[in-house]
């Protein structure tokens, strides 16, 4: 893999204020850096703060702190029109493909739009020919056809309305994409077309992707690396195998155990967590996850872990590794 | 199995809604049977008319312009044409439903305690005290902490796995012989889910109940069910022990479903099996096998609609065994 960092975020904190003086912290103390070409898969359940991290990544949400490098350039801080040159190189792919296609607008004039409004990169004014160019080419990269251009929204199916999707986020030829729970809302047969459009597209236009799911084996089939979230902290990140078939943190095996997998096991003995995810307005001390973990110890609710290196690509956030020595 | 009578049998469940002038075909002929404390799964993806056959039994789809044929009988009573007020008497008590979103099947203004105890005073009489124990115990049941306390709380304090057991403690209040789940845990966490998927699975023995489970989650199934019915485009693919059809599915939709969710385990494939194109929409249903348009074994046979016949355990729809050539056995990666 080329090891040049596309994107590093360093220290990042996101916090929501609430009513009676109350703080959310969506986002406490997260760091992960995204090498060109490679796959990031964000996984974790509701509120971990997945897709605010895919958000602030992309600076469609403010941070409270914390820097983001993207090529080089720190883009925390910059206003948005300075920021404007930079969007066209990071995209966004959203969950909900119906709304978010303006259902009054053709698809050509959707996918239109963000050539119409950045300029090319000579940052000349494109012109109709160069456009509608542009947009037979985008359709057949996302298996469309190009009658599909003068259709509306409604006329088509969730899996064709998330190649739609793909098609606008790639029209300005980004270098990052941050897809949000891209496949969720499909049916499995659609799902499975839609990942492999994923995985072809990187292939062929070397994209690099942070890809945010909560299924652990979508996240499994299109990642290079994964990171594990938990109320708002990643508490585990490293290589898709490593962590996926051998997890140091307690909280990644029971994710993995929780997956029902299509195949009939009688002696089956899964380790169930016990209670839902906490509060993250008010997260237990220490280890956050220590009041579900099933190998908690006094310690874990006395003092927070650090992300610690194992020496094998992969970082864990916890005193009492699985597998590992401390 | 044993060999007692089922406790709801469908025979040619067809439902058709009229829109534009022309009959819309949702669900075509389906039949099938829930035995005493059996789990069977409805297994589809969107628009295979899952939820409508579900919908159908409870006599919850009653719009104008809609056509039910066939039949449904729950302990020997036919439900299809029973008149609401007859159907008012069975549902809640002795057939009870659960739904995807737990917020939406509590009204928000009342206390979860409150609305439980209304259910259970509403087919039993019971005083407010009792009903009450009852429901505090129902929710402990249910896994809820601190039940007491859990009951005098509304609908939106609650997080959505400690929703959707308030809802099955309700559904589950009259003892009902037959529980109808649709989606239970679409909604949820993968780590509750399996709290909830393993509730489910205990409600057979603590509570001796039927389940009839909705999911479009071939992995849900393999946790949860006994029997597994698959529709495609509202007819019938294949039916039979999930221990039969997980090992050898015998309809090639069945098969290639099971092969495009990416395997947790094992080397991962470049490339996902996939199903090419879309299920089509029910106005464009073919008159043979509907899924024929997306079958890699296509050939001119597949153009009458094929009938569901046995092999083995298994009914299904599709020539391919009856001209000696039936599905290879499934292969994969996950350990046995």
């Amino acid at each position: 893999m080329n090891a040049r960092p596309l994107l590093q975020a360093e220290h990042l904190h996101k916090e929501y204020k609430l009513p009676r003086g109350q703080t959310l912290r969506a986002l406490d103390d997260v760091s992960l850096t995204v090498m060109q070409g490679e796959t990031l898969g964000l996984v974790g359940e509701s509120g971990c703060g997945k897709s605010t991290l895919g958000r602030c990544l992309l600076r469609l949400t403010d941070l409270s702190s914390g820097d983001i490098v993207f090529e080089g350039r720190n883009i925390s801080a910059l206003s948005e029109r300075a920021l404007r040159p930079i969007r066209r190189r990071m995209q966004m792919v959203f969950q909900d493909s119906y709304a978010s296609l303006n259902p009054r607008r053709r698809i050509g004039d959707l996918i239109a739009e963000p050539l119409r409004v950045h300029p090319d990169n000579e940052g000349r004014k494109r012109s109709a020919a160069d456009i509608t160019a542009r947009l037979d080419e985008l359709m057949s990269l996302v298996g469309l056809p190009q009658s599909a251009l003068a259709r509306y929204p409604h006329e088509f199916s969730g899996g064709q309305r998330q190649r739609i999707n793909i098609a606008r986020a790639l029209a300005l030829s980004p270098q990052l994409v941050v897809a949000d729970e891209p496949v969720s809302a499909l049916d499995v047969s659609i799902q499975a077309q839609i990942v492999n459009l994923f995985t072809d597209l990187r292939e062929r236009l070397g994209l690099t992707y942070v890809f945010i799911a909560h299924d652990l084996a979508v996240v499994r089939q299109i990642s290079t690396r994964v990171a594990v979230m938990y109320l708002g902290a990643i508490v585990e990140i490293g290589d898709t195998d490593t962590v996926l078939h051998n997890p140091a943190h307690p909280y990644t095996a029971a994710l993995i155990s929780a997956v029902p997998e299509p195949v009939i096991r009688h002696d089956a003995q899964r380790s169930l967590l016990r209670g839902d995810v906490p509060s993250p307005v008010s997260p237990p001390s220490g280890c956050r996850f220590h009041t579900r973990c099933p190998q908690a110890q006094p310690r874990c609710s006395a003092e927070t872990p650090e992300l610690r290196d194992f020496g094998d690509a992969r970082q864990a956030a916890c005193h009492f590794p699985l597998g590992l020595s401390a | 199995m044993d060999a007692e009578a089922p406790i709801l049998e469908v025979r040619d469940l067809s439902v058709s809604f009229r829109s534009q002038g022309r009959d819309v075909p949702i669900v075509e002929k389906v039949s099938f049977a829930v035995g005493a404390r059996e789990i069977l799964g409805i297994v589809g993806e969107s628009g295979s008319g899952k939820s409508v056959t579900a919908m159908t039994i409870m006599g919850l789809i009653d719009a104008p312009g809609v056509r039910v044929t066939g039949s449904a009988l729950f302990r020997g009573q036919e439900l299809i044409g029973m008149p609401q007020k007859a159907l008012r008497r069975l549902r809640g008590r002795e057939i009870a439903m659960i739904f995807q979103d737990p917020m939406t099947a509590f009204t928000p203004v009342y206390t979860i305690g409150w609305q439980i105890d209304e259910q259970i005073r509403a087919h039993e009489k019971l005083g407010k005290a009792e009903a009450r124990s009852r429901t505090v115990r129902l929710l402990g049941d249910m896994g809820v902490p601190d039940p007491e306390r859990t009951a005098n709380r509304y609908p939106h304090q609650l997080s959505g796995g400690l929703r959707q057991r308030a809802m099955i403690a309700m559904a589950l209040s009259c003892n009902p012989a037959l529980l109808i789940a649709d989606e239970p845990t679409t909604a949820l966490d993968v780590t509750v889910q399996a709290q909830i998927l393993d509730l489910i699975r205990t409600l057979r023995a603590d509570y001796g109940s039927s389940v009839l489970l909705i999911t479009h989650d071939m992995g849900v199934v393999a946790k949860t069910c006994d029997r597994v019915m698959v529709l495609y485009s509202g007819r019938i693919a294949e039916r039979g022990p999930c221990d039969a059809i997980f090992a050898h599915p015998g309809h090639p939709y069945t098969a290639a479903l099971l092969d495009s969710i990416p395997p947790l385990t094992g080397p991962r494939p470049e490339r996902l099996p996939s199903i090419a194109g879309a299920p089509p929409p029910p106005l464009e249903r073919p008159a043979g096998c509907a899924f024929a348009p997306r079958c890699h074994f296509t050939h001119d046979t597949c153009q009458a609609l094929p009938p569901l016949l046995r092999y083995g355990q298994q009914d299904i729809a599709c020539v391919l065994p009856k001209e000696g050539r039936p599905m290879p056995p499934r292969v994969t990666e996950y350990a046995q």
